[in-house]
């Protein structure tokens, strides 16, 4: 509560009239100037919501017609033209022919490695270290359908079982129990054998048994000696790499009521030089494989 | 009640005036203006493809670059130090002799100083300006503003918009600024700096120190009674009078002192936050006692240890020269060590020894290595395992290098470099680039039928052709452990 607005003795300023302990304040007028600055700033701001859209309204805009969204699509605009002769040669060239080229090569791996976030990373994991439930890693160096740029390419283009495309990647796996062409018993003896093609078969009268089961149900698409089959999509079973699972149970499992899992094609969905870029990036993950 | 909420300010016509003083400021001034007038223009030689400009801001490339002395953005502590080691400067020698940064090389006081003697060569001195700015508009007094206005924006355009080549080749932005092939920005911040100039020189002046500058509001934290600090010996000058007055002291009231100061103020006050150090009133006054045929030295740089002293030794003396005199014996010699000059002493040189020592160990070559975190590991097809890492190789030197990359561990891992050409078993060469990063991607792998640790720990090491160490960097390998 101002009690004592007065007359400093010493600078002959009036004080506020507040006054702790003894100690009062200087009521100092403030320079003429900075009130007119501020008059400026509020005329600045004035000035400033009229040409920018700052009204939360929607649809509107500054007398200019400005539009933020618009600025940032036209940015985005000017960005993509600035990319564009570097993305037409690389929508031309072939994967191996931009692995082969330094300047696009780098180009590619900073494009595909943000579509690779955008599109891929979901499933396969942000490092491409895939995820549980059948989505297979990139970074490893098993391959069912080819890791070299080409196979790679291919399969980005046309997916996997998912009905997009006429060139898509296509395996089905029988239903062995389900379809009832194998029981429970022949489950086990065949899932036994087929730990024994990685050396880890632990019951030597189950896996004799299963010798046989193999040759007759499973060796047309994974091999003899369980190496796989590239061109059917079927796995190699002799490696340590497992898509569902490494252990007895999921093994088994799989044989009776096999997951046939699908990957869109990204052809129909993706610029070819974006798969292209994708292709480069997903071969320099850790697996990729020489043509 | 009844006086305004926002004064007018009171328009400040400072007399010119001529001594010792004056001439400091003016040799400062031409020093100060020289020093930042010429450096963009001063030639430093780091080879082709390099700027040749001794110093210089490249924001484009993210260098700071200063005769030999080139830093990154991720060095930006040197210029921390650099503005730690102005502030302390600062500190040490406001406590020695008060604000005399303020007074003599502030830029705000160079650029004012200058504008002043522009508006005096062409408008006049104190009483003409005075008289020109009370009488009414007409043909004499238009042409004199408007030559002093377009004259202070030549020498702002000229002095302040040069601020712009500190930051662009000098000669060549200096061309472009001329023919109006310069881009947009550079005309903007041209534009900028010359406006503050006008505005701050021209316009603004004392209201700048005054009211803008924070360095004022705490000073007087630096300054003790021992700093020599422009002061009115009132022990002397007391009482005032008339000069043919009987039993008056040095002080005649001629208001010379007031008349010369820059920010207007009355230093016969005393001590008070607007009054720069310039010591132009020393001037003004020493002036006057010489033609009153009076010791000079009424307004002198003094202590205020000393303005005690010799207040407390002619306290009852009446006015005479016996009391000058006096005054003058009972002064002490100024104690310049003292333990708040030696503290920041101290702290000068410890800024300076810490940035010495950053400058001689600063690497030119440094190694970054981030191991990917997703996937921690990759299982291989065979049972083994493999960890990726990314390598940053940053080369600060304007030649390229082929380094050798070679991994140790206690374990039979195999190196593999992206995109490297193979040295030999598990070494690699890569390539640095002048004045530039390199970024390599390493995959290494812990073959099958190794017992495999859940961590080990790796170095990766970059060896010059001569086999000596350039750098290295730790990190670990991961795998599943068991």
């Amino acid at each position: 509560m101002p009690t004592k607005i007065e007359k400093d003795a010493i600078s002959g300023t009036q004080t506020t009239g507040h006054e702790w302990d003894g100690i009062g304040e200087l009521d100092t007028p403030l320079p003429r100037w900075w009130l007119y600055t501020f008059y400026a700033c509020i005329v600045f701001s004035a000035v400033y919501v009229l040409f920018y859209p700052a009204l939360p309204i929607r649809g509107a805009t500054g007398i200019t017609g400005f539009i933020a969204r618009e600025a940032i699509v036209e940015d985005l605009r000017a960005q993509q033209a600035r990319m564009e002769p570097m993305l037409a040669r690389i929508r031309t060239a072939s994967p191996t022919e931009i692995a082969a080229s330094p300047e696009l090569r780098s180009f590619a791996m900073a494009g595909g490695r943000i579509a690779f976030a955008n599109n891929c990373a979901s499933c396969h994991g942000a490092g491409g270290q895939g995820a549980a439930g059948g989505f297979p890693s990139l970074a490893d160096d098993d391959w069912i359908w080819g890791g070299t740029h080409d196979a790679i390419r291919h399969t980005v283009l046309h997916g996997i079982r998912a009905g997009e495309s006429d060139e898509e990647r296509v395996s089905m796996m029988p239903r062995f129990l389900a379809d009832g062409v194998l029981n429970l018993a022949q489950i086990n003896d065949t899932t036994e054998y087929v730990l024994g093609l990685a050396n880890r078969s632990t019951d030597a009268a189950a896996h004799g048994r299963g010798e046989v089961l193999y040759a007759e149900n499973c060796a047309a698409c994974h091999g003899e000696r369980g190496e796989g089959n590239r061109d059917v999509g079927a796995p190699r079973l002799s490696d340590q790499v497992w898509l569902f699972g490494a252990d007895k149970a999921a093994i088994a499992r799989y044989i009776g009521n096999p997951r046939m899992n699908v990957m869109p094609a990204w052809g129909p969905r993706l610029d070819a030089a974006v798969v292209n870029m994708l292709a480069i990036y997903v071969h320099a993950l850790g697996g990729g494989e020489a043509e | 009640m009844g006086t305004s909420l926002y004064a007018a300010r009171q328009q400040v016509y400072p007399k010119a005036v001529s001594g010792p003083v004056r001439r400091a400021k003016w040799a400062m001034l031409i020093l100060c203006l020289a020093l930042y007038y010429i450096t963009p223009w001063l030639r430093w030689d780091r080879g082709p493809h390099a700027p040749g400009q001794a110093v210089l801001v490249d924001i484009e490339h993210g260098r700071l670059l200063f005769f030999f002395f080139e830093i990154w953005p991720q060095e930006v502590y040197f210029l921390v130090g650099l503005l730690v080691l102005g502030a302390v400067g600062l500190f040490a020698a406001t406590s020695l002799f008060g604000r005399v940064w303020c007074g003599f090389a502030c830029p705000q006081t160079v650029w004012t100083d200058l504008f002043m003697w522009v508006e005096r060569r062409i408008q006049g001195d104190r009483n003409e300006r005075m008289r020109l700015d009370r009488a009414p508009w007409h043909a004499e007094k238009i042409r004199k503003k408007a030559l002093t206005h377009i004259a202070w924006l030549i020498i702002a355009a000229a002095t302040g918009g040069a601020w712009v080549l500190y930051f662009r080749d000098a000669p060549t932005v200096s061309v472009e600024i001329l023919t109006g092939a310069a881009s947009l920005e550079v005309y903007f911040f041209f534009a900028l700096f010359t406006t503050t100039t006008y505005v701050l020189a021209g316009w603004a002046r004392e209201q700048v120190c005054t009211y803008m500058c924070p360095w004022p509001r705490f000073q007087a934290a630096m300054l003790d009674e021992n700093s020599l600090v422009v002061s009115y010996r009132d022990w002397r000058g007391e009482p005032r009078g008339k000069l043919k007055a009987e039993g008056v002291g040095d002080c005649v009231d001629c208001r010379a002192c007031v008349n010369v100061c820059p920010t207007g103020i009355d230093i016969p006050d005393g001590q008070q936050l607007e009054c720069i150090g310039c010591g132009l009133c020393i001037d003004a006054c020493d002036d006057i006692m010489t033609k009153l045929d009076r010791p000079k030295g009424l307004i002198a740089f003094e202590t205020l240890a000393n303005i005690a002293a010799s207040t407390a030794a002619t306290r009852g003396m009446v006015p005479s020269p016996a009391r000058d005199a006096h005054g003058m014996t009972a002064r002490q010699t100024t104690r310049f060590v003292r333990p708040r000059t030696i503290l920041y002493a101290a702290m000068l040189g410890l800024v300076v020894a810490v940035m010495l020592g950053a400058w001689l160990l600063r690497e030119t070559t440094t190694l970054a290595v981030i191991r990917d975190r997703a996937p921690l590991f990759v299982a291989l097809s065979d049972g083994g395992v493999r960890n990726g890492f990314t390598l940053k190789i940053a080369n600060k030197l304007r030649s390229t290098d082929v380094l050798t990359l070679t991994l140790h561990a206690d374990a039979p891992l195999q190196l593999l470099v992206q995109d490297a050409v193979a040295a030999g078993p598990d070494a690699w060469h890569v390539t640095t680039r002048a004045d530039g990063i390199t970024q390599w991607r390493a995959l290494v792998t812990m073959p099958v039928g190794q017992h495999l640790a859940a961590s080990i720990p790796v170095t990766f090491r970059l060896t010059d052709p001569a086999g000596r160490v350039v750098m290295q960097a730790r990190s670990v390998f991961l795998g599943p452990g068991g």
